[in-house]
């Protein structure tokens, strides 16, 4: 159930009413613009590592890359970036999907899709950061 | 009196300021970088699988020209996407938030993602 708003609406030079309306919604809105950008700079912060890294050991071999991964740090780092990735790209596809598929039943698939791909990914990701 | 004004969004009638064309980009590149991420992963996993599987994926990439224009386009993408987010947030806590300071921003970020995926792809080859 939404809250009940008052608004002062004018109408032309006549004079001012005050309307009551219902603002309906979810209000995910501000928890998803806040994860949106929490998600965004632990991103960054990686991204501007791993460049440094790259850069550091260019060029780049199997045995620097693997044990920069076999680093329990570095392997939850990595976990806490595709998982930030992973909300990240939920929130952004979600918003694009809702502006732009129009039909409900189409919207409903598309959004399911990118759940379970990314939950597939996640899994994915976790086997790779601790695969052998 | 009502105006005339267009109540159409195409985006091949509407002439978009500058800072719309990069907010389109972010929007554009995001999706494109959901679409390549099992690309990503599995990258990932062949570079940390064995030597082998490592060596193999740097010499599919490094004799086949076309392959390194795909990945520079990816590239950019990555580049556009966060230097446009990185302007955004910059946004939110309110630093540059004159049209004439967004509009140079805009500016900038549509260089820079640009400049920087050309010195990338002259470094790496």
């Amino acid at each position: 159930m939404g809250h009940a708003h008052e608004y002062c609406i004018y109408i032309g030079n006549s004079g001012v009413v005050m309307v009551s309306r219902v603002v309906s919604g979810a209000h995910y809105g501000l928890r998803d613009w806040l994860m949106q950008r929490i998600t965004a700079v632990i991103m960054a912060v990686f991204s501007v590592f791993l460049a440094g890294f790259f850069v550091l050991h260019t060029p780049l071999q199997f045995g620097d890359l693997k044990q920069l991964f076999s680093h329990d740090p570095m392997r939850y780092f990595t976990l806490l970036f595709f998982l930030s990735l992973f909300l990240h790209a939920w929130v952004g596809m979600r918003d694009i999907l809702m502006d732009y598929v129009h039909s409900a039943v189409v919207r409903l698939a598309l959004h399911s899709a990118v759940i379970v791909s990314l939950v597939i990914y996640f899994m994915w990701a976790v086997q790779i950061i601790w695969g052998k | 009196m009502k105006k005339q004004r267009p109540v159409h969004l195409n985006l091949f009638q509407i002439k978009l300021p500058i800072s719309g064309i990069v907010s389109l980009l972010h929007r554009l590149s995001g999706a494109l970088l959901f679409l390549i991420l099992p690309f990503i992963l599995w990258t990932l996993q062949a570079s940390l699988n064995t030597e082998e599987s490592c060596n193999n994926l740097i010499n599919t990439v490094k004799y086949n020209p076309i392959l390194k224009l795909v990945i520079m386009f990816f590239l950019w993408a990555f580049l556009h996407h966060f230097m446009a987010g990185m302007r955004f947030l910059l946004l939110d806590v309110h630093w540059g938030c004159e049209l004439h300071q967004a509009r140079l921003s805009a500016k900038w970020v549509m260089l820079m993602s640009i400049a920087s995926t050309l010195a990338i792809a002259g470094w790496l080859w």
